[in-house]
């Protein structure tokens, strides 16, 4: 997984609450069975004026001139401002995989969905959870100076924009130390194996039913 | 000290290991596969060289792509048509077969939804824990199990280790008293409650659904409430143990046998949330307010009752509601004020995890027979839950009152739940579906899903548009 630890990008603005996965990447694009290459289908239906197929070629597909990243003021962000509930519905981990291949790497809003906040761990993109009124002001300030930026500093919890503000966000600890440090966390888990050990003994004692049916 | 909550003793009987930031290692009894978010997690096995923790705790079953018609069904997984969908189900049996992974492949009768399957199966028992990449997971709660869904990074880390890293969530208790009217079902109290509580109002939150209307609904009605938890922002729905959990449960292939029976029940007699609980949160509901619901707009708490209009902009909270319903209007083609029994319909689809289960069949084919599907309609699918399912609705002759009424009667299958096979609705096209979401775009493009229940979904498609079903009789 790739560490993050200080990231500097251009903010792009995503204005509506309780954007769910499957704007995110649509269905059609859970067909594949790798795990990247999904950028170019990331918000398919908004981002395009025609039905998005897997595995086809997209760059010859109209684009819808209205959607926000398809404006050119807006093209490298990598820092996705967003409004609440962010990432609600189906638990597909094809949408963090989308946003980290079409080149996000923090995502930050009043609120998200707690399986896709937990699946953007797991793929090195920062899910920050800022107070509705920051958010709020960040909206405001994207819009009125174009090129705005943004500088995320998991190490200290802060983020600070051009003009010298610092914002502080958290994150727990140990999602922050796999992050900083890109860990996965199976080997992590994996040091724990005698005590998983000695728990499963004990179940298999106090309900013996659990084991060895299927 | 008060008393505990069914979420606090499930996670407390979990807890392998707690770390000191306030994360728990959570010891995972059951995990359930299927083929659109298990290949990854296979391939992250392969790559590190890691072997499953513990074989028989795995269930597998291919659902999002199996094509429904028994046409392309009868050719086998070779004989699917759509090379990428193939593609998927073959990966999932050879990972299934590679792994030595327990798996209903598409031809086995036991094939089918995989939250149908699981309870079906008895896989999935009261006082588990129950994963799947997949949130409608939840579903398994009904059992007084701990069951929520997970992205694949954690179906691979629980593959690999039997466990997972979680933090305790709080406890939301959702208590329907009294008595449901003649007609109303699970799906209508969860939409009626999403409604109230809106799609985040159980972020963060273990919902359990009690109260004297949760006591006597059957458990098919108590897995749609589950089932749908997730659509209102909480991973875990449960209800408490009690007689007609054991009913359901008992002589279901895995379930205990006889010899264990009796040890099993009285484990699972205190699962249930101690009188004196507290809950962080309480949301009381009169059972005799609900009536028969339907959603109008792109989100599931856009939802309202059948015998009213679709909102207009000034019912709107504040200005992203605002802005959200005006998206919805357009997305949907509908008028603010307009009726709901004038919504007219294109499509209707009975089936998906939350209802196509023999009763939701038993409900849909009563309000079917002797009566014939509207002229207007393209089509009305019938697809059931799982293999068994089939079987034993054909035993009861469903399928003969489905087929002379003018539906299809099809293979089990998600199908045109999120439209990953050929089952899709046409651009513009207006459906009455029985699943679970109606997001743009969800069950085909620019279609507009209106969620029902089975009943509701088996009248609208007999006068071709929205009636109420209590006054269908
Ligand atoms: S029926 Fe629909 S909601 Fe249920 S598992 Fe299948 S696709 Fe998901």
């Amino acid at each position: 997984m790739q560490a993050f630890t200080v990231h500097q990008g251009l903010v792009a603005p995503m204005d509506r609450a309780n954007v769910d996965t499957d704007m995110i990447i649509p269905k059609q694009f859970l067909k594949s069975i790798k795990r990247s290459g999904f950028g170019p289908n990331l918000f398919d239906e908004l981002r395009y004026l025609d039905e998005g197929v897997p595995d086809a070629d997209n760059s010859g597909r109209p684009l819808n001139p209205d959607f926000v990243l398809n404006l050119p003021r807006y093209q490298g962000a990598s820092v996705l401002l967003a409004r609440e509930n962010f990432g609600c519905g189906s638990s597909r981990e094809h949408a963090p995989w989308a946003l980290e291949d079409f080149g996000f790497r923090t995502v930050i809003a009043p609120s998200f969905a707690d399986i896709f906040y937990n699946n953007c761990f797991k793929n090195g993109l920062l899910p920050i959870v800022l107070d509705e009124s920051i958010v709020d002001r960040l909206f405001k300030a994207v819009d009125t100076q174009e090129g705005y930026q943004l500088t995320v500093d998991l190490e200290r919890e802060v983020i600070e924009t051009a003009d010298g503000e610092s914002i502080a966000f958290e994150v727990d600890a140990f999602r922050r130390h796999c992050l900083l440090n890109g860990l996965d966390d199976i080997g992590l888990t994996l040091q724990d194996a005698d005590d998983i050990r000695t728990y499963e003994a004990s179940r298999r004692e106090s309900a013996p039913w659990l084991f060895g049916t299927v | 000290m008060s008393g505990k909550t069914l979420y606090d003793k499930l996670w407390e009987q979990h807890v392998v290991k707690e770390r000191e930031d306030g994360t728990a290692l959570i010891y995972i009894d059951r995990q359930l596969l299927h083929e659109v978010t298990s290949p990854q997690a296979f391939e992250g096995l392969r790559i590190a060289s890691r072997k499953p923790w513990r074989l028989d705790a795995n269930l597998a079953t291919p659902d999002h792509n199996v094509p429904t018609t028994q046409n392309e069904r009868e050719a086998g997984v070779d004989g699917i048509v759509d090379p990428v969908s193939r593609i998927q189900v073959v990966t999932l049996d050879n990972n299934c077969d590679e792994f030595g992974i327990t798996e209903f492949k598409m031809q086995d009768q036991r094939q089918g939804i995989v939250h149908v399957v699981g309870p079906e199966q008895g896989a999935t028992l009261p006082g588990m824990t129950v994963v799947c990449g997949d949130s409608h997971t939840a579903t398994h709660g009904a059992f007084a199990a701990l069951a929520h869904g997970i992205g694949t990074s954690e179906v691979e880390h629980v593959l690999a280790t039997q466990c997972l890293i979680q933090r305790k969530m709080k406890n939301l208790l959702i208590k329907v008293d009294g008595e449901l009217a003649a007609g109303i079902t699970g799906k209508d109290v969860v939409l009626h409650v999403i409604g109230i509580i809106g799609t985040a109002g159980g972020t963060g939150y273990a919902m359990e659904f009690g109260g004297s209307a949760i006591r006597t609904m059957s458990m098919e009605g108590r897995m749609t409430m589950c089932n749908m938890a997730i659509e209102a922002g909480a991973r875990v729905g449960m209800v408490s143990f009690d007689e007609v959990t054991a009913n359901y449960v008992k002589g279901r292939p895995y379930a205990p046998a006889a010899d264990q029976w009796e040890q099993a029940l009285a484990a699972w007699s205190d699962l249930v949330s101690d009188a004196d609980a507290e809950f962080d949160k309480v949301v009381e509901i009169r059972a005799e307010d609900i009536k028969p619901q339907v959603t109008w707009g792109t989100s599931p708490e856009m939802v309202t009752t059948v015998d009213a209009t679709v909102p207009v902009l000034e019912d709107a909270r504040d200005d992203v509601e605002r802005s959200a319903f005006t998206r919805a209007y357009e997305y949907m083609g509908l008028e603010p004020g307009q009726k709901i029994t004038d919504i007219r319909l294109d499509r209707v689809f009975i089936g998906s995890c939350t209802n196509s289960r023999i009763e939701d069949l038993r409900a849909a084919a009563e309000v079917a027979k002797g009566r014939k599907v509207a002229d207007s309609l393209t089509q009305a699918l019938v697809v059931p839950g799982s293999g068994l399912v089939k079987a034993q609705a054909e035993a009861e002759g469903l399928d003969k009152i489905f087929v002379e009424a003018g539906f299809e009667w099809r293979e089990p299958g998600c199908s045109m739940c999120l439209a990953m096979n050929a089952d899709k609705l046409g651009n513009g096209e207006h459906c009455a579906s029985t699943s679970n979401r109606n997001f743009e775009g969800r069950q085909g493009y620019g279609g507009r899903t209106h969620l029902v229940s089975p009943a509701m979904a088996a009248a609208a498609a007999i006068a071709g548009h929205f009636v109420d079903v209590r006054d269908f009789s």
